[in-house]
């Protein structure tokens, strides 16, 4: 064993920026990263072995522990959740033998909960050693669970058909569909690909491509918003031996799953945005972070890049243009939300836990191995494609004022037609509504978990960065939904899932508010406990990122606009009741001493 | 003006609070000018024989005596002051939260390196012992609690501000340095 791990160490050429390539390498031969493997790392990479670890036991899909020969990953998402998660679970939990979160006995199956898959438009979803199985049934479950007992491949008991589009193609083999319901600026096929490389570029100077990106004014689809022309002058100004673009493919928001579909339909013009934006800011190194959860895009997407390096679209003295080299590479990710953080992004690329830094500097000063770093969101690199190709003044005229442009929609929860929408800014939320067609609509989420939800009263406003900014995750719930059991708990149980721990406010302000809500949800809250997650969470605005910092917007959002729900379940005769039941909290230590529980109930 | 009346206890805290209290040093003759104590160390009135406007909480609740001792002082009491980091969030002795506790009595009784007659392996279960919580508690958890002054322990000075303002009905000047630690 120990040679082959020296064998993997040595394809990274002893690079310890390059652990996330070599764990998943170790991963894939052994199963998991054991102690041995640890120090051995530690030794060749000049590491100490607390770092290993740390990166290790930072990722949802690194194992300290052998796991099974197969492994399910249950998505834990809302959606999954309102489409039948739970029976699903239970059919795969008693098929099994086994609660989640367990392994058989004979370490032929495990059965693990997973934060969202990107798949809220096909869901409950499941990512079983790497594949991606969407529409899961109960009956599906207990399929699947016969079959793998039987002995069958996992590649085998994927269903007949495969998706559509890209997805049946054979380097992807996946059941996942696409869904574009409807198509815009960017996603209409009206691009000869290539062209911004080959017959532009070699016509224009670096700062002219800046100047028409900062002219069209697009901002940054990932979420945050900060002006793309800017950001690329900024980069290209900045002092360094080398200057990196990262293309920020970590899609974590749950709702979101746009980029997937980008990066199945167009990597050509993500990956001709790179060469762009590497071109503009005088980058030499393309660097696409691929979460965990779409690897199985990673075969195809290397394919990709083979073909634009035999036709010197990647490589030296790109179209001809001397001096201008540039490669892209891509790094697989390893299951963490936070990596979404740009910072925190960098991080995981140099090998590292993926926490968020400190800012200033920020990346476009210090990124990735603390040189000038342009990252930017899957969706503003496609976009800037066809914006070099057409002109400023072309995409200007989309939009509204305060944000130009088309936005790509990831709708998902009770519709008819979940799925990908190319729309305009500035549209109103009752008409996104009637497009996807919902109705009875009682809440939707706009922008994903660290967004907001909002009803019926606020339908009327419209999608743009001022008013109802959003990363493009939009989920709707209907009247029959208990929002706060359904919506805002799960939505809180994910923050505290996703935490870095970095920041003491994140580790623990959500677990107390998550708390707080229990306690409203199980009829022992009163008035104040409302009160208080709206004041204790301003608490959790010191967090270093955007993470910490609307950790608790689920909670707050929901109380904004559904107080009602809240105050229907809170006591009205008492004004304080904190929740603490004596006779409950003393069965563990009597059970333990073997004595029968006494209380003086005259105290 | 009539002297408050004030009641102490220390819950699961190590009196380091109580001692706090007496650094306020020759201040105490003001502080008996203002209040009058009821149960507390102190004076080692055990129980309370007249309504009390202040209770002074040190320590949380390891225990179900520590919980009945503080319910009596929230029903006894007008107000209620949590005093230091142990009545507040739990302090040293929530470090066991987190370990189940049949392996924190089991180290105590059993395993533990001091251990040395408890041949018979018995964990303590007498009926006349109180019944350790499933984990220790801050106050608020348990009751309503109306006010908090942090420290391990907090200041002397901060105490008697408090108290004085609380007494005299004035404001309460917390500079910065009094309630940031770290």
């Amino acid at each position: 064993m120990k040679d082959r791990i020296i064998e993997i160490i040595n394809k990274y050429n002893g690079d310890s920026a390059r652990l996330m390539d070599i764990l998943h390498d170790i991963q894939a031969i052994s199963g998991y990263v054991d102690k041995a493997t640890i120090a051995i790392l530690a030794d060749k990479l000049n590491l100490s072995a607390a770092q290993i670890k740390e990166t290790v036991s930072f990722y949802h899909f690194y194992s300290d522990k052998p796991l099974a020969k197969v492994n399910i990953y249950l998505n834990d998402s809302v959606t999954a959740n309102m489409n039948g998660r739970k029976e699903v679970l239970n059919a795969f939990e008693e098929a099994c033998g086994i609660k989640i979160g367990g392994v058989t006995t004979d370490g032929n199956i495990g059965l693990f909960s997973t934060s969202c898959i990107g798949m809220n438009d096909q869901e409950p979803a499941a990512i079983i050693n790497d594949k991606v199985f969407t529409c899961l049934t109960p009956y599906r479950a207990k399929q699947i669970i016969n079959g793998l007992k039987q002995g069958q491949q996992v590649e085998e008991l994927m269903v007949e058909a495969c998706g559509d589009g890209n997805n049946a193609l054979p380097v992807i083999n996946a059941m996942v569909y696409n869904n574009i319901r409807r198509k815009g600026a960017l996603l209409n096929h009206d691009y000869p690909l290539f062209t911004v490389i080959k017959d532009i570029l070699p016509n224009t100077s670096a700062e002219e491509i800046i100047d028409i990106v900062s002219e069209s004014n697009i901002r940054g689809r990932g979420g945050a918003g900060f002006p793309s022309g800017l950001k690329w002058k900024f980069g290209s100004r900045a002092k360094g031996e080398h200057r990196y673009i990262i293309c920020n493919a970590d899609e974590g928001e749950p709702g979101t799953f746009k980029d997937r579909v980008l990066l199945t339909e167009y990597p050509e013009m993500v990956f001709e945005g790179m060469v762009t934006a590497g071109y503009a800011v005088g980058a030499d190194v393309g660097l696409l972070y691929l979460r965990y959860e779409y690897k199985y895009l990673l075969a195809y997407l290397n394919g990709v890049l083979e073909n634009m390096r035999k036709i010197n679209y990647l490589g030296q003295s790109i179209a001809g243009i001397v001096d201008f080299d540039f490669d892209i590479r891509i790094q697989l990710g390893a299951g963490a939300y936070i990596c979404g953080e740009e910072s925190a992004l960098i991080e995981s690329l140099e090998g590292k836990r993926g926490e968020p830094r400190d800012k200033p500097p920020f990346p476009v000063e210090k990124g990735y191995l603390n040189l000038p770093t342009v990252v930017n969101n899957v969706e503003t690199l496609a976009t800037v494609v066809k914006i070099i190709k057409n002109g400023a003044a072309w995409y200007n005229q989309l939009g509204n004022k305060d944000s130009v442009g088309t936005k790509l929609l990831s709708i998902s929860g009770d519709c008819r037609f979940p799925g990908i929408f190319e729309v305009e800014w500035g549209l109103k939320i009752s008409d996104i509504l009637d497009m996807c067609g919902a109705d009875e609509v009682q809440a939707i989420q706009v922008g994903g978990p660290s967004g907001a939800l909002i009803g019926e009263k606020d339908f009327k406003r419209e999608l743009s960065y001022s008013d109802l900014p959003t990363g493009g995750s939009m989920i709707v719930f209907n009247k029959n939904r208990d929002l706060l059991t359904e919506v805002v708990l799960n939505f809180m149980n994910f923050f505290i899932e996703e935490s870095c721990g970095t920041c003491s406010t994140c580790r623990n302000m959500p677990y107390v508010l998550r708390g707080k809500l229990l306690k409203v949800i199980n009829g022992r809250g009163v008035k104040t406990d409302i009160e208080d997650m709206v004041n204790w969470a301003n608490l959790l605005k010191v967090s270093r990122c955007g993470l910490g910092q609307t950790a608790a917007n689920p909670i707050v959002s929901s109380i904004r606009n559904f107080r009602h729900l809240y105050d229907a379940l809170v006591q009205k005769e008492i004004e304080y009741d904190s929740g603490f039941s004596l006779e409950a909290s003393v069965l563990e230590s009597c059970k333990a001493v073997r004595r029968q529980p006494l209380f003086h109930h005259n105290a | 003006m009539e002297k408050k009346i004030i009641a102490t206890t220390s819950l699961a805290g190590c009196f380091g609070c109580h001692m706090s209290v007496l650094d306020i040093d020759e201040r105490i003759l003001d502080l008996i000018e203002l209040v009058e104590f009821n149960k507390s160390p102190v004076d080692d009135i055990k129980t309370f024989t007249k309504p009390v406007d202040i209770g002074i909480i040190e320590g949380g609740c390891c225990n179900s005596e520590n919980v009945e001792v503080l319910r009596s002082f929230r029903k006894n009491c007008k107000i209620l002051i949590s005093l230091g980091e142990c009545a507040i969030m739990g302090g040293l002795p929530a470090l066991r939260n987190g370990i189940p506790i049949e392996e924190c009595l089991n180290e105590a009784y059993i395993n533990g390196p001091t251990v040395g007659l408890n041949t018979q392996h018995i964990l303590p279960n007498d009926d006349e012992l109180p019944m350790l919580l499933d984990k220790v508690y801050p106050c608020h958890e348990i009751v309503k609690i109306d006010y908090y002054l942090p420290g391990c322990p907090p200041r002397a000075d901060l105490i008697w501000d408090a108290l004085v303002a609380l007494i005299t009905g004035s404001k309460l000047d917390l500079p910065y340095e009094v309630i940031k630690f770290d």
